[in-house]
């Protein structure tokens, strides 16, 4: 932290902040020193803030007229929706709120492999930003099980026994998981207990990605290591807190888009059917944001396998920092590595929609070669390109080459505007 | 290097903390238990159905511990069908007539094995089940034979009561 001689104006302020340091800590936080060239994918970070809180507002708020019970949960989702003031808002953005979220957390996470964020000295903000997205996809299957419909039941039941592949104990876990021998009432007031719990975890854990990021500071488009404070940055506010904000706003946009005008058309019809134990709808699918690691899941034909590729497909990303072998963090300056990251972008896009087809025939194939695709660039791509690739001269500050000073950034504008 | 000679201390700081985790071990163990299926779930292990209105060619389907259960009165045809599979072609060898130890009847848990969906009667290749969620197909004697389901659709332990009730669990 920077400011450590701050000390604040009046009399009162002092003897406060000689007591508990909050004044010293808002002061870090307005003036900290940003990169003046940061871009629109920067302003995530604050989204997804945005996104937790209301999460857990409209959390809360749906709790207090939520009942916990299989008999009684699917019509107390009705009653929020029909008879309780403004519930029918309230839930409507707190279900588009968790799509909202996942589509931030996305391009947050697309963002940092473009500017390759989780490189040295970042490795501790990446891995906790892993744990809080394995988190953020547990709280958002919880939650889906909630109103205790078709779609529910059968997405827990599904999901459990992926537990089930585990050799000997499986049968066993899952039993423990459902506290009785299918998904029932146990089940669903545990559910509702962790999903209460995870997004308090998730706090926590943002508190930490924030520290750990002011560390070292922010990453940058140019991915080099800069002063601070010095020419090259800016205090983060009134210059990045307006930046965020703006950003905030045009998101705003599409999550009311969303709330208002298509508040059903992320969800699925079927979990309008209360559950019903004896029939299986004819197409499971999980909500959008898990469908390339659903795809992944049923590509592999045996059950062990393909619970073991899924959770690799996510696991991987934590040990990304030691599998991306390149000195140069921004994609900007690794003509290949760019290239690459795009067809990794179309590859989990590709995943993302084999995996809500049904898996068979060409669909299958499709999937099978976009998961061998995946583990590739990760395992292979990635550690070869390191060594192989020649990068572009990358500039010694962000303000030099603005200003003419140095010939390192026209050199390589040069070379990139001919690669493409 | 000296060797370092053991003290008291060491023997006490080493007793301490074989105690405080075999405590922490004896605390913990109650809270992973609670979750694991309580009295009253395990009170509900048994159903009796009445099975006099079933004609064959039909099946029942009634619910025993949370999860369905197939009671499916079979005709000649289909348990003809089951007995004449060579075991070399199953996944998971099992004969029909351990499964089904009166031909006619055959009683199972309409699980999928795979990940737990309820599979359809009547569907698929073998004219048995077939599961719509991840497409396995189940023979007339509910065993599988293509996809990725990795066992038979279980047997659960049944008897007949008298001949027209069948008690499971």
């Amino acid at each position: 932290m920077s400011d450590h001689d701050y000390r604040p104006k009046s009399k009162v302020g002092q003897w406060f902040n000689d007591r508990l340091p909050l004044l010293t800590l808002a002061n870090h936080l307005t003036d900290y020193p940003t990169p003046k060239n940061l871009n629109y994918w920067w302003t995530f970070g604050g989204i997804l803030t945005f996104c937790l809180i209301t999460q857990i507002v409209t959390g809360l708020t749906l709790a207090m007229h939520y009942i916990a019970h299989a008999d009684m949960a699917f019509e107390s989702v009705e009653h929020i929706m029909r008879d309780v003031n403004y519930g029918w808002l309230i839930r409507y953005i707190h279900a588009n709120g968790a799509s909202m979220f996942f589509l931030a957390v996305y391009i947050h996470i697309f963002r940092s492999l473009f500017y390759g964020s989780y490189k040295a000295p970042r490795e501790i903000i990446w891995i906790i930003g892993i744990i809080i997205y394995l988190l953020m996809m547990a709280a958002a299957f919880m939650g889906y099980v909630l109103p205790w419909g078709q779609m529910s039941f059968w997405g827990a039941t599904v999901i459990t026994n992926l537990f089930s592949a585990i050799p000997f104990v499986g049968e066993g876990i899952v039993t423990w998981l459902w506290g009785g021998y299918s998904v029932d009432n146990p089940t669903l007031t545990r559910f509702f207990t962790l999903h209460y719990l995870i997004p308090f975890l998730i706090l926590g854990l943002v508190v930490l990605h924030i520290w750990a990021l002011h560390v070292p500071g922010n990453n940058n488009p140019v991915g080099i290591d800069i002063k601070k404070p010095s020419k090259d940055t800016v205090p983060f506010h009134p210059y990045i807190v307006i930046k965020d904000g703006f950003a905030l706003l045009m998101f705003m946009i599409v999550f009311a888009f969303f709330v208002f005008y298509a508040p059903n058309i992320l969800g699925h019809a079927d979990n309008y059917i209360e559950a019903n134990p004896m029939v299986t709808p004819a197409h499971i699918v999980p909500e959008w944001y898990l469908l390339p690691f659903y795809a992944i899941l049923r590509s592999v034909p045996d059950k062990l396998l393909g619970v073991v590729a899924m959770l690799s497909a996510i696991l991987i990303l934590a040990v990304l920092p030691w599998l991306d072998t390149s000195k140069i963090r921004s994609a900007v300056f690794r003509p290949l590595y760019k290239q690459f990251y795009w067809i990794l972008v179309a590859d989990v896009l590709i995943l993302g929609y084999v995996g809500a087809m049904p898996a068979e025939g060409l669909y299958l194939l499709i999937a099978r070669v976009a998961t061998a695709y995946y583990f590739l660039h990760f395992l292979v791509i990635l550690p070869v390109l390191g060594f192989k690739e020649k990068t572009l001269p990358v500039p010694l500050s962000i303000t030099e080459p603005v200003l003419g000073g140095s010939p390192n950034l026209a050199a390589a504008r040069n070379k990139e505007s001919k690669i493409e | 290097m000296s060797e370092k000679k053991t003290k008291r201390r060491d023997f006490l700081f080493t007793a301490t903390t074989a105690v405080g985790a075999v405590g922490a071990a004896a605390v913990v163990w109650p809270m992973i238990d609670q979750m694991n299926p309580d009295a009253s779930v395990k009170a509900l292990a048994s159903t009796e159905v009445d099975v006099s209105s079933l004609t064959p060619g039909n099946t029942l389907t009634v619910l025993w511990r949370g999860k369905p259960v197939f009671i499916r009165r079979r005709t000649q045809e289909e348990i003809d069908e089951a007995r004449a599979v060579k075991m070399e072609d199953l996944i998971h060898p099992e004969k029909d007539e351990d499964r089904a130890k009166n031909p006619e009847w055959l009683v199972m848990l309409g699980v999928c094995t795979h990940l737990g969906c309820v599979p359809l009667n009547d569907k698929g290749d073998y004219n048995g089940w077939f599961c719509p969620c991840h497409g396995s197909h189940y023979d007339t004697s509910g065993r599988i034979r293509k996809g990725p389901a990795p066992w038979n659709m279980e047997v659960p332990k049944y008897e007949f009561v008298d001949a027209n009730t069948i008690k499971i669990g």
